[in-house]
């Protein structure tokens, strides 16, 4: 099938463009790090190709459905919205060193999807044959990624305050590149204003579909509880900003542990716990 | 590092949407309760403790955390009554501490429900506490530039200009329309103020996210006061007027629904594709118009007079008939399955009825007529599945051995569905959707949009002009550049020209 090729050809890219980003890391070599730019908007292309390509190709098999209904898929998309929103930032900061820390998480769920789960177009079931699927799949996902954007955002930040970066005697080495902390500061808080409200949107839409298929809106069920945990992890964050002692490596911190329990919300409620959202996503 | 973190943190204030207020607003940046210059000295110190205890964002962000931590716990521990399986996975002591806690209905608990409340009353009081100086914002803006207010401006830009101050007032009043927005002008202590803003009501926004959450709130506890859920099944051709709900109430639709047919659709795969029960709505006996017959699938339930029927789970219900005879046939004795039942054989085993057909020709070509899977549970403890048919005995008496060589024979029998709809009444349902719509309304304009101010005074031959933005500096920049840009070009000193 085309879409499969075109998949691998994606997985590829986002592995050749995480190694340039490494060797912009390392090396500080600019033309890496444009390499790494470049290969993984690439990369979003075909992958754009790739879902189109899968969607038609469900219609064929005559189950048209949109490619959103099993654990392949959407660790396929959170892929796709990953580098999105890592393209979005990209163009607006133009700090390509923000792509070592973000496009290895593209790479990683692509990876993980065509290396370790199974591709097959399966027909919908009952339970998710609605619109709300696609509303409530995007929603969640684009803001899974700015999620997984403000955690590298983040990570970066901790690198580099712990380093001393902002003193101008400590400019060597990779620190070099990076954007200066109230920047990655700034990113990291404009990537949650990105994801914050995206994820409400994915709770209310979720809510409203679960109201709908189930009359009740909330039950809470495993995956609702987890994503109200993320919820609350970053209305803390945004309420940080509002006290003295939560900003900076706290909130950089928070920011950490909001993605960490989004993706215990996608993947671990899912492979660790039961409930009534075992659709693999 | 303390110095790093210093600068991070008046950057990042910046920001905020709500502590970028000027100190002329009585507010004080980085406090986490502004000190607002009305505060009655009068008050107790005692009470006013309270009231800062509930007023801090301190205590938000501890409420945020903990919710957060704890309710992992029931994610954890499976809600609702404990299954068999689960307990005999945990120790009587910790079964013990688990119920004396709650937790097996954590999320209806009396401590996660005063941690709830105490968030609500947290969030009230953070925002009744910072409206009204909000409001003295937005409704008495400060028209003047005055030193006090021209001391907090970071951007202050000073242009020399010819002529009277008359005359540029026009034409500064001119730009900043065409720029900006429309200036309310100030005649004060010998020059012209003018002030021009743009959405200051988007300052609200946070307010009514905060609101939002209450309302939200308030729709979940009228639901369930007022409302309420069940399950009922329904066999095909009969009808049900009334559920059990939850609580163990039986509750009256005050109609009755009755259950014409249940069938499954199957993928050529055979995977399920859909579920459907076709309803009729009755009152008084009669089929209500418009409700005759309508088809209810998963996705699409059916709402009458406020209570919703949603597709469910369904069954199978009926009676088939079997003989048992001695192997030539002699001496037959009837014997009667229900869909899914079971029954005793004569020697004491067991036997349950898993599948059957009128027609067995599709599963096994070149056979025909009715035919059923049964199950029989053999007195060494193994389980045998065979099949039974009505019009072969000769394939019926292969199986002897596993009915204690009796024969057992199908004589058919009817297969009937059932329909599981879950029902439920929530009258608060609208109330909870009116407080997303007003959260995400909120959180789009709290985020996007940004209280922008600008001040402008005109004296003779200089103007000075400088602003604030509650969001976005960096936009707000760009719009002060340009905005001083065409200034200097348009006000410029004849001689320049």
């Amino acid at each position: 099938m085309t879409s499969s090729l075109l998949f691998n050809l994606t997985t590829i890219a986002y592995l050749v463009s995480t190694l340039c980003f490494f060797v912009h890391l390392a090396s500080r070599n600019a033309r890496a790090g444009a390499a790494g730019s470049y290969t993984a908007y690439a990369g979003l292309l075909v992958q754009t190709a790739a879902i189109i390509f899968r969607w038609k190709e469900s219609y064929d098999l005559g189950m048209g459905h949109a490619p959103l209904s099993n654990l392949y898929e959407s660790v396929v998309f959170f892929a796709w919205t990953i580098i999105v929103i890592f393209a979005f930032v990209d163009l607006k900061f133009r700090y390509r060193i923000i792509g070592a820390f973000v496009v290895p998480f593209a790479l990683l769920g692509m990876a993980w999807a065509q290396l370790e789960l199974s591709n097959k177009i399966e027909p919908l079931v009952p339970a998710l044959q609605s619109n709300w699927l696609l509303y409530h799949v995007v929603t969640c996902f684009l803001g899974y990624a700015a999620f997984a954007v403000a955690c590298g955002v983040s990570i970066m930040y901790l690198i580099a305050t712990r380093a001393g970066h902002d003193k101008k005697t400590n400019k060597g080495g990779m620190l070099a590149m990076f954007p200066p902390t109230r920047l990655l500061d700034d990113i990291n808080y404009k990537a949650i204003m990105i994801g914050f409200p995206l994820l409400t949107l994915g709770i209310i839409t979720g809510a409203a579909w679960a109201n709908y298929a189930w009359g009740t809106y909330w039950s809470w069920d495993p995956k609702e509880t987890w994503s109200l945990i993320v919820w609350f992890v970053y209305a803390a964050f945004l309420h940080a900003r509002m006290t003295r002692g939560w900003v900076g490596r706290r909130a950089a911190w928070l920011s950490i542990t909001g993605f960490a329990s989004t993706i215990f919300c996608y993947l671990g409620v899912n492979l660790l716990l039961s409930g009534l959202h075992s659709y693999g996503g | 590092m303390v110095a790093r973190m210093a600068c991070a943190v008046r950057w990042s204030a910046d920001d905020l949407p709500v502590e970028n207020l000027t100190y002329a607003e009585g507010w004080h940046r980085h406090d986490d309760i502004p000190r607002s210059n009305n505060v009655t000295t009068k008050e107790s110190s005692g009470l006013r403790s309270i009231r800062e205890f509930f007023c801090s964002i301190k205590l938000a962000m501890f409420l945020l955390i903990t919710l957060a931590a704890i309710s992992i716990i029931g994610t954890v521990i499976p809600q609702g009554p404990p299954s068999q399986e689960y307990l005999q996975t945990i120790n009587q002591n910790k079964l013990q501490l688990y119920q004396a806690l709650g937790l097996f209905d954590m999320y209806h608990s009396w401590w996660f429900i005063a941690l709830l409340s105490l968030l609500s009353v947290n969030l009230a009081a953070c925002s009744t506490r910072r409206l009204p100086g909000i409001w003295r914002t937005i409704s008495r803006p400060m028209t003047v530039l005055d030193q006090g207010l021209e001391s907090t401006l970071t951007n202050l830009t000073r242009i020399e200009a010819s002529g009277d101050a008359a005359a540029l007032r026009t034409r500064v009043a001119g730009i900043l329309k065409d720029e900006f927005a429309d200036p309310i002008i100030t005649e004060e202590g010998g020059a012209f103020h003018l002030f021009a803003q743009k959405s200051p009501w988007s300052r609200l926004a946070v307010y009514a996210v905060h609101l939002s959450i209450l309302v939200i709130f308030a729709g979940a506890i009228i639901g369930s006061l007022f409302g309420y859920k069940g399950f009922v099944n329904i066999p095909e051709g009969e009808s049900v007027d009334k559920v059990t709900s939850r609580s163990g109430k039986e509750i009256p639709f005050g109609f009755a629904l009755r259950c014409e047919k249940f069938s499954v659709a199957y993928y050529p795969g055979g995977s399920p594709k859909e579920f459907k029960s076709i309803l009729t709505l009755l009152e008084n006996g009669k089929p209500v118009a418009g409700y005759d017959r309508v088809p209810v699938i998963v996705n699409d339930p059916l709402s009458y007079k406020g209570v919703t029927f949603y597709q469910s789970s369904y069954g199978k219900l009926g009676s088939h008939e079997f003989t048992l005879s001695e192997p030539d046939g002699s001496n037959p004795q009837p014997l009667t399955i229900q869909s899914g039942g079971s029954a005793r054989l004569p020697d004491g085993s067991g036997i349950c009825l898993q599948e059957t057909t009128q027609d067995i020709s599709g599963e096994e070509p070149g056979l025909s007529g009715p035919a059923a899977m049964v199950e029989v549970h053999l007195a060494g403890g193994e389980n045998k599945s065979f099949i039974v048919y009505a019009d072969n005995p000769a394939r019926n008496r292969l199986s002897v051995d596993y009915t204690g060589g009796k024969l057992l024979q199908y004589k058919g029998g009817e297969d009937s569905m059932y329909t599981g709809l879950q029902v439920a009444r929530d009258p608060g349902v609208w109330i909870v959707w009116l407080g997303c719509a007003l959260m995400v309304a909120g959180i789009y304009v709290a985020f996007l949009m940004s209280h922008r101010r600008i001040w402008v005074r005109v004296e003779n031959g200089v103007v000075t002009i400088g602003g604030n933005a509650n969001k976005n500096q960096g936009g707000f920049q760009l719009l002060m550049e340009r905005l001083v840009t065409k200034l200097k070009l348009k006000l410029a000193p004849e001689d320049d020209k």
